[in-house]
């Protein structure tokens, strides 16, 4: 059986995507087959991410209306024989999902796939819900700042209440915090949320922390996930996230402003 | 799934929580006037919110009222009367017509919101739907309550998680939370003016016991982000910290 995993917020703009690209990316090069669903009905955003919205034929929504089967639809990724791409259609609206197809399309793939990643669109309508409904984790994509922790607030509302898990009383979704686009020096400057505040207001599972990174729009650009950007900070932030999932222990990384880490180690104040 | 049969309903004896709009006056526009000036106070507190109207002053006093133009005036304002109390037989016959529920009118567990002010209206009062109310076990809640949910207890209230801003706990009896409050809280919904609110870090949007409520901005620096307990004396709300 396949674990579903949602990649949320409420908010929008947040990193849900480019986390969708990196994290599909990251468990599929370590050897697990990996499907990545564009949820974003009418945006189709993931393909340009992965590179691959020229070899985009048929879509999900082709799948969910019986107009093409799931093989002709998914895209082997450029990159890594072992990821496949569901890519959103951009001429439908986004009532052209429904809860059962979507339903019928993750059983599908469950029977070959071991992770599936949903990219979530934003909000906390319909498209979120479909998004989420039938996961068993939620990566829930967080930027340091109140209106977005507040989103991922009430989505966390929504997962524990109106999921598949939930309205069948299973085990609850498991939820981790990723907190992206972070950036030390304006935590510093009172700019930005720290992670203390964060956690204290969320208080979930921290998965990792994603700093505010260059490389990021550079990989999109070249529309390859940015953990293959093996020397960036943010590449490495999402190889230690995917190392996480999986259950490795590792230490958090890019919390503290280099101006604030030189500080500590010569033990200024 | 595993197989098992899932049922596709189930009835239970519920209670339901509406402010009560008490009517002295029979001068529709006045009312609305009024209304509007609570509801931009607390626009949170009212919008969309279900609404019981009283007439029972109106008519000790023999005053007329038209029941369609006040229910379409309350609908104007985002209010959706869901009852009528203390009408006489022609306004009940029109509340029927409008699909308006007839109230048979208890209102012992009623508390007015405000003791300084005129009492012309009763935001939070209890209200009744189903009569066989009873005082059920505590319910424990060990996940936290997020922004946008809601829970409500028909006994006491147990909350070991942190309550988010923009979450919703009631319980007909006393509510203690063992962990962060950051939204709202209203214990004694039916009325239970001994019923208590505890909590070990007060950050609250609002608390409310009887329908006898502070906002945040009503709450002083001393008891804020502290343990404290809440609860009425003499239609006050009294918040002492807990050491
Ligand atoms: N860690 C990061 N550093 C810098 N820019 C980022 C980072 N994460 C995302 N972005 C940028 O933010 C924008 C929104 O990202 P995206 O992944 O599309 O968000 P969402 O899917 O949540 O709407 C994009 O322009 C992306 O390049
Ligand atoms: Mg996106």
């Amino acid at each position: 059986m396949a674990r579903v995993v949602v990649v949320t917020s409420g908010k929008g703009g947040v990193g849900k995507t480019t986390t969708s690209a990196a994290i599909a990316m990251g468990l599929a090069k370590r050897g697990h087959k990996t499907a990545v669903i564009d949820f974003d009905v009418g945006l189709r955003n993931l393909d340009l991410i992965m590179g691959c919205e020229r070899r985009v034929v048929y879509d999900f929504v082709n799948v969910i209306n019986g107009e093409a089967n799931l093989n002709q639809a998914l895209i082997r990724d450029k990159n890594c024989n072992q990821l496949y791409i569901l890519p959103a259609s951009q001429t439908r609206d986004k009532d052209a999902l429904s809860l059962e197809g979507v339903g019928r399309v993750l059983e599908e793939l469950s029977k070959e796939f071991k992770y599936i990643v949903c990219d979530s669109p934003a909000g906390i309508e319909r498209g979120a819900y479909l998004a989420m409904y039938y996961a068993d984790d939620a990566l829930v994509v967080t930027n340091p700042e109140v209106s977005s922790v507040r989103d991922s607030d009430r989505m966390l509302g929504i997962l524990a209440s109106k999921s598949r898990r939930a309205e069948l009383a299973m085990d609850p979704i498991k939820e981790y915090l990723l907190l992206t686009r972070y950036d030390p020096s304006r935590v510093d400057s009172g700019e930005m949320l720290s992670l203390e505040d964060v956690q204290e207001i969320l208080s979930l599972h921290l998965l990792g922390i994603i700093p505010e990174s260059k490389s990021v729009l550079t990989a999109s650009n070249a529309g390859v996930p940015v953990i293959l950007d093996e020397k960036s900070d943010a590449g490495q932030a999402y190889a230690d996230v995917v190392a996480r999932y999986l259950g490795e222990k590792r230490p958090h990384r890019f919390i503290e402003s280099k101006k604030g880490f030189l500080r500590k180690l010569f033990g200024g104040k | 799934m595993d197989g098992s049969q899932s049922p596709v309903l189930e009835l239970k004896s519920s209670t339901f929580f509406a402010p009560v709009l008490v009517l002295y006056s029979n001068e529709v526009h006045l009312i609305a006037e009024k209304l509007r000036q609570k509801i931009s106070g607390a626009p949170d507190f009212f919008n969309n919110s279900a609404i019981l109207f009283d007439l029972t002053e109106l008519n000790n006093k023999g005053m007329q009222i038209d029941i369609e133009i006040l229910a379409s005036m309350l609908r104007g304002l985002h209010l959706f009367p869901i009852g009528i109390r203390g009408g006489n037989d022609a306004q009940q016959k029109q509340a029927w017509t409008l699909s308006i529920p007839v109230d048979s009118g208890r209102s012992n567990g009623s508390v007015l919101l405000e003791t300084q002010s005129k009492p012309d209206i009763q935001p939070e009062a209890p209200v009744e739907i189903i009569k066989e109310v009873f005082r059920a076990q505590a319910t424990l809640v060990t996940q936290p309550v997020r922004s946008g949910q809601r829970i409500y207890a028909n006994g006491d209230l147990v909350i070991l998680a942190q309550v988010s801003a923009g979450a919703e706990i009631m319980a007909e009896g006393n509510i203690h939370v063992y962990n962060t409050l950051r939204g709202r809280a209203l214990a004694g919904v039916q009325g239970d003016t001994a019923a208590r609110l505890f909590c070990l870090d007060l950050q609250a949007e609002l608390i409310s016991i009887a329908g006898i409520y502070k906002t945040s901005e009503d709450l002083k620096d001393a008891v804020k982000k502290k343990p404290v307990q809440v609860f009425l004396q003499e239609q006050a709300l009294i918040i002492v910290q807990l050491d």
